[in-house]
């Protein structure tokens, strides 16, 4: 391909995350008919998407929307309920997994496959919630960090059903007859199905009740607890539904590489992904699907700017470093990621952090023993 | 009687709450001075500020100083001690390393040693518990402990938040009294914020009515006992 | 019985290099109760500074201090300017902190291969190649050179904590960092000491720890283990960082080659699943560790 056509589909890519920052900022006419044109214009713009593009960029775009959905999932568990992930790798990775193996050694059809996998995957995220309810904080990250990095060696050692090291290859799914799509339109279309559903079901989800009783929980268990939550039900389940989601995302993606192997889902897929989450913004529903965008295309896109004045400089080896700039630039100057929301502490924390420091954030107060009143 | 500390017009707050308007007031040398007030008054918050816990505007002078925005630690060398609400002292070590790590800015290794002993002839109950975790003891020993810390310092000026608070009246009946002696004996300027005023004027020379962040009224020990608004509001009676 | 005892010895050598790199998460916690994630990549790091060192001709022991030294610069450094102003906007909420460790986890090890290149570098063997034969067994020199490096380094981290004036206020800092300030400790200064101390360590860790070549995928998964080693030592003891370390690594190496559950076995392939159950087991059920007695939850 052109090297125009690089260029563009990066530039594009940016663009359209400049696109959906200004529909939440900008302030022209009334909501609802700003919010309309702008989700109609999104409408066409990702209809039109795989007419336009060559088909390797389709694929990108596949694959950009498969860990948006992926970041999705994460960002529901770190973002609206506190509780944090550096594992979420290991979630998209049974995902796929189990696609690919149901698919290709007992002969179930894609799409029923994926659903298997996803509800497996909200299975394993439940269980792996059960010992979260006791872990806080930093120790959570460690546990699922080792989740992480065990994942591969899961795979490598029951290579006889997985695959292992060399992988595993699976069926493709065609296009319907008659339907006049190629292979990676298809594709697209339907991952553009399924994350579009799933997106507009977290939303409704996060503006809900329980969503309400979810930032409740994040911002002071104990009083969520008084007024009723419950909160163990709650994060039990949000920790299920986070996981099933990146294991839809690992599944879908299986329809698109039709391909799995150990080194797809180790660490740096799970630090990716949390990467996307904090680029695109901690808790909202636009963040992920932004993060996604930027992670993907503006290493391509600097690639490009670069390689105009320093035509040998290939961005690849930068690429983590890249983004360990940016995590930690944007942890010091914009906590809110790009969509300016990382609103951990709702005004009610904040109110009540102000008045834990007003009297006293004595972390030694004493206990008093038998000399001090009741 | 030289003035060792002055705050003028100190403006104190946390975030967007303000806290402190325009406060002033001054502690001679030896002198025991109480501030006192109400829940939410601001008690802690003039103490914080005077030491250097959090930000503030204005002016604090220290020995001659200006000393507004240095750092708590830094204070203390230069000889101002801050025992804070809830004691502070650090309950993962024993009673004996509190006490040492109270004289962490001094050099005078003898001199410590001697001064470490010397407390526990004072409270023969933290010589008992030297060597036991300080969170262990009762709320009355935490707070001998954590007045004993602060003076291994040797400052000029002790600043006391709440002492008597969580303690039952007996002992804070005898803290009041040790903190009486201590001043004297050592010439320690004492600055005692307090909800219980009677205790608190029993061993001050002047005292500070503090109301929403502002002084209302200040007086020797005598006219404030003897101020009706004081009495009513403070002394119950 | 002698084949037992073989991989027992293996398990040792590995868990030195795990109990060495355990030992600086426990300095990292001790003074500032965080957890780093960035802690092995740093000790990656460091070790190319020994290999820079050694390769310009200094001997071994002129190399290690080099990146021992280039390590305690590094850790203050990123204590003063990542840590420190990150945990005051924090305000409690672990978050932020994990993203910069893990931002810098990604960081080290993208820019190792781009500074000092993406082949692997010939390391000369701490304490040689040879080895000794111990009831039957045999256990590498290095493998007894790292464990009486560990012994020493255990001695003098104790000695440091519990004998000095600078360890009570390392203590006292991280217990109440408020509070001891109000008696004149330095806070800022301790916390930049024990950020720089516990790099220092993690260069000896990373010296330690190199088998074949060094380039920069050296501590992954070292980091995971040491972890494991913390966490079931408890991570506020240096002796339990030692201990656990050791436990680890032979546990792993003996599940790893008798390990069956039915008709499954563990297999070399799967060494991490201990260490995850460990790191899981002891959080769940008794967070402190074997030898820790503060409270984990603290942040």
């Amino acid at each position: 391909m052109s090297e125009s056509s690089t260029r563009s589909s990066g530039a594009y890519g940016v663009l359209g995350a400049a696109w959906a920052v200004a529909l939440e900022r900008l302030a022209i006419g009334p909501v609802w008919l700003r919010k309309a044109v702008a989700y109609a214009l999104l409408a066409g713009v990702l209809y039109w998407i795989p007419t336009y593009f060559a088909s390797y960029q389709v694929t990108e775009y596949t694959r950009i929307m498969a860990f948006a959905l992926a970041a999705l999932g994460l960002n529901l568990l770190t973002g609206y309920t506190g509780q944090i992930s550096v594992g979420h790798g290991a979630f998209m990775g049974v995902g796929a997994y189990t696609v690919a193996i149901l698919v290709t050694d007992h002969g179930v059809s894609h799409l029923v496959a994926i659903v298997i996998a996803s509800l497996l995957s909200f299975v394993l995220g439940v269980v792996v919630g059960l010992p979260a309810l006791r872990i806080k904080g930093l120790y959570l990250a460690l546990v699922t960090l080792a989740l992480a990095a065990m994942f591969p060696q899961f795979i490598k050692r029951f290579s006889d059903i997985t695959g292992g090291s060399s992988g595993k290859e699976v069926p493709r799914l065609r296009p319907p007859e008659g339907s006049g799509l190629v292979q990676d339109q298809w594709i697209y279309y339907l991952t553009l199905v399924v994350v579009v559903v799933v997106f507009v079901l977290v939303r409704n989800l996060v503006k809900s009740r329980v969503g309400r009783a979810l930032i409740a929980i994040r911002d002071n268990e104990t009083a969520a607890e008084t007024m009723g939550v419950n909160v163990t039900a709650y994060k039990l389940g949000v920790f299920g539904v986070s996981a099933l989601i990146a294991g839809l995302a690992g599944g879908i993606s299986v329809l698109r590489e039709p391909f799995v192997n150990a080194g797809l889902f180790n660490i740096d897929l799970s630090i990716t992904l949390l990467v996307i989450v904090v680029i695109g913004g901690v808790a909202t529903i636009f963040g992920p699907a932004i993060g996604a965008i930027i992670a993907a295309e503006l290493p391509t896109v600097t690639q490009d700017l670069v390689a105009g004045r320093f035509p040998d400089f290939k961005v690849d080896p930068y690429r983590p470093v890249f983004f360990a700039g940016a995590l930690i630039l944007l942890v010091f100057a914009a906590p809110g990621g790009i969509t300016g929301a990382f609103k951990r502490i709702g005004a009610e924390g904040r109110i009540q952090l102000i008045q834990k420091q007003m009297l006293g954030r004595a972390r030694q107060v004493s206990s008093g023993g038998p000399d001090s009143p009741p | 009687m030289t003035t060792i500390l002055e705050v003028s017009d100190i403006d104190a707050g946390y975030g967007p709450v303000q806290v402190l308007r325009k406060l002033s007031f001054t502690v001679d040398e030896g002198e025991v001075v109480v501030i006192l007030g109400a829940n939410g008054a601001g008690k802690t918050t003039t103490l914080r500020a005077v030491s250097g816990m959090i930000p503030s505007s204005g002016s604090v002078r220290f020995r001659g100083g200006e000393v507004r925005g240095r750092r708590p630690d830094q204070l203390c060398s230069l000889g101002l001690a801050h025992v804070p609400q809830g004691r502070g002292t650090v309950t993962d070590l024993t009673v004996e390393e509190n006490l040492r790590l109270g004289a962490f800015s001094r050099k005078d290794q003898a001199e410590i040693s001697a001064d470490i002993a010397s407390w526990y002839d004072t409270f023969p109950r933290l010589g008992e518990r030297k060597d036991q975790q300080a969170g262990s003891m009762s709320g009355g020993e935490q707070q001998m402990l954590a007045i004993a810390r602060a003076l291994m310092s040797r400052p000029t000026l002790l600043l006391l938040d709440e002492p008597s608070l969580g303690l039952a009246p007996l002992v804070t009946k005898e803290l009041f009294g040790r903190i009486s002696e201590i001043n004297r004996s050592s010439g320690t300027a004492v600055l005692v914020v307090e909800q219980n005023a009677n205790l608190a004027l029993g061993i001050a020379s002047r005292g500070y009515v503090l109301e929403t962040g502002q002084i209302i009224s200040s007086g020797t020990a005598e006219d404030l006992r003897n101020d009706d608004a004081v009495r009513q509001a403070y002394l119950g009676h | 019985m002698s084949e037992f005892l073989q991989f027992t010895f293996i398990g040792l050598g590995k868990g030195a290099v795990y109990a060495t790199l355990a030992l600086a998460l426990v300095i990292i916690y001790r003074t500032t109760g965080l957890l780093n994630f960035a802690q092995g990549e740093m000790a990656m790091f460091c070790t190319y500074f020994v290999w820079f060192g050694h390769d310009r001709g200094l001997p071994l022991p002129a190399a290690v201090l080099v990146g021992m030294f280039g390590g305690f610069l590094m850790g203050a450094l990123i204590e003063r300017l990542l840590v420190r102003p990150v945990s005051k906007k924090a305000m409690g909420n672990p978050l932020p902190i994990v993203i910069i460790t893990i931002g810098l986890f990604l960081g080290l090890n993208g820019l190792a291969p781009i500074v000092f290149g993406e082949q692997a570098k010939t390391f000369p063997v701490p304490f040689g190649d040879g080895s000794v034969s111990i009831l039957g067994a045999s256990i590498f020199t290095r493998t007894l050179g790292t464990l009486a490096v560990l012994a020493v380094s255990v001695a003098v981290l104790w000695a440091i904590f519990q004998k000095t004036k600078f360890g009570l206020g390392l203590r006292a800092v991280a217990s109440n960092a408020e509070s001891s300030a109000l008696v004149g400790v330095p806070v800022g200064r301790m916390l930049l000491i024990g950020w720089g101390m516990s790099a220092a360590f993690g260069a000896l860790a990373g010296t330690l720890s190199v088998e074949g070549g060094l380039d920069n995928t050296l501590m992954a998964l070292p980091l995971i283990y040491a972890f494991a080693a913390a966490t079931l030592g408890g991570f506020d003891s240096e002796l339990g960082a030692v201990v656990g370390g050791l436990l680890v690594g032979v546990i792993t190496e003996l599940l790893a080659r008798y390990g069956t559950i039915g008709a499954y076995s563990v297999g070399q392939d799967l060494k991490l699943l201990p260490a995850f159950l460990l790191i899981l087991l002891v959080l769940v059920f008794r967070p402190s560790g074997l030898f820790g007695k503060g409270e984990v939850k603290r942040v």
